[in-house]
């Protein structure tokens, strides 16, 4: 069969969600920011919610996340979005509200406001995007970053002596009673960009419950900044951070 | 049953990041070596025969450049 006779009789398998704008995203190539936003995107076109969607974007490099979603986005100040979620989730309590982060944003700065809102078990989705590492601004150290690795504030590699120890914020807030569902997800092969899109979708859903915050961690690249090409990057993201941030379900809802 | 797929590539908006071509199972898909008016090096399949329309590649490209097709045979 030819390519265009597959393309006229053949079944559409998969393609670009207008959810998503046709701007062309200003993420480096390989980076995991364009598939997370991908997914959201799709989730939110399989529930049908384009119109009921309020996303909140961060400051970091997913701070123009309202350019590349066709849904009502609202920029807050650097670590604030779990605030500004409250604020618009308790005003409009039929709206799904999800936050955008990034671990500069939601681990560092935004740390109080992210602990309250998940103490206080506010009816949000909050996505947070691990590459350990601050992206936009030129590579600086995170909290997220692992022991031993090199960015330009620790060039000799993270210490404990010098840096303390890498902080995992997700297994602070799996603790916390406010939280009703919080996981941990990678999207740097295929199926893991199918689990995680489960996941994504779940934690969408439990907004319809009340119950309170679901979290979806997503262990992702930074591929300019650990200056390595994307496909390395990936490697070293499955043999470095995969072991320190293991993936699967931290809380999952009682049955 | 076996399907025969193919693929529509957005060339100009492909950033040449590589992630599709380690996802592929068949190895259908590999760069260019022309470039897109930004300057990346581009996807396009070099073995179009062996395409199963898993979308795998379409899964985890970044920027959402792929679209697949499939038709039994």
């Amino acid at each position: 069969m030819t390519r265009e006779e597959i393309i006229k009789n053949g079944e559409l398998v998969y393609r670009r969600t207008p959810v998503l704008t046709d701007n062309v995203m200003h993420y480096c190539p390989g980076c995991g920011h364009g598939t997370i936003h991908r997914l959201i995107a799709e989730v939110i076109e399989e529930m049908g919610i384009q119109d009921k969607t309020i996303g909140i974007s961060p400051v970091g490099c997913s701070v123009f996340a309202y350019n590349y979603f066709d849904v009502d986005f609202v920029e807050a100040a650097h670590g604030r979005a779990p605030a500004c979620a409250t604020a618009i989730k308790r005003l409009n309590t039929d709206k799904f509200v999800f936050t955008y982060q990034g671990d500069g944003d939601l681990a560092a700065i935004g740390t109080a406001e992210t602990i309250h809102a998940c103490n206080r078990g506010e009816n949000i989705t909050m996505i947070f995007v691990n590459n350990a590492i601050y992206g936009m601004t030129g590579g600086q150290m995170a909290p997220t970053t692992l022991l031993g690795m090199k960015t330009v504030t620790c060039p000799y590699g993270r210490t404990v002596e010098a840096n303390g120890y890498p902080l995992k914020i997700t297994d602070i807030i799996a603790s916390l009673p406010g939280t009703y569902y919080v996981t941990r997800q990678a999207v740097f092969t295929p199926a893991h960009v199918r689990k995680c899109k489960q996941a994504i979708r779940k934690a969408f859903e439990n907004q319809k419950l009340k119950k309170g915050v679901s979290f979806v961690e997503i262990v992702s690249n930074c591929n300019s900044n650990w200056k390595m090409p994307a496909t390395k990057a990936n490697e070293w993201l499955e043999a470095n951070m995969l072991p320190f941030y293991p993936l699967g379900d931290l809380k999952t809802p009682e049955k | 049953m076996a399907f025969q797929g193919t693929l529509v590539i957005d060339t100009e908006k492909c950033k040449g990041c590589g992630v599709c071509i380690v996802g592929c199972p068949k190895k259908v898909i590999a760069l260019s070596k022309k470039v897109n008016h930004k300057g990346y090096n581009y996807l396009e399949m070099v073995n179009e025969a062996e395409c199963i329309g898993c979308a795998n590649c379409a899964v985890v490209c970044p920027d959402g450049v792929i679209t697949v097709y499939r038709a039994k045979i």
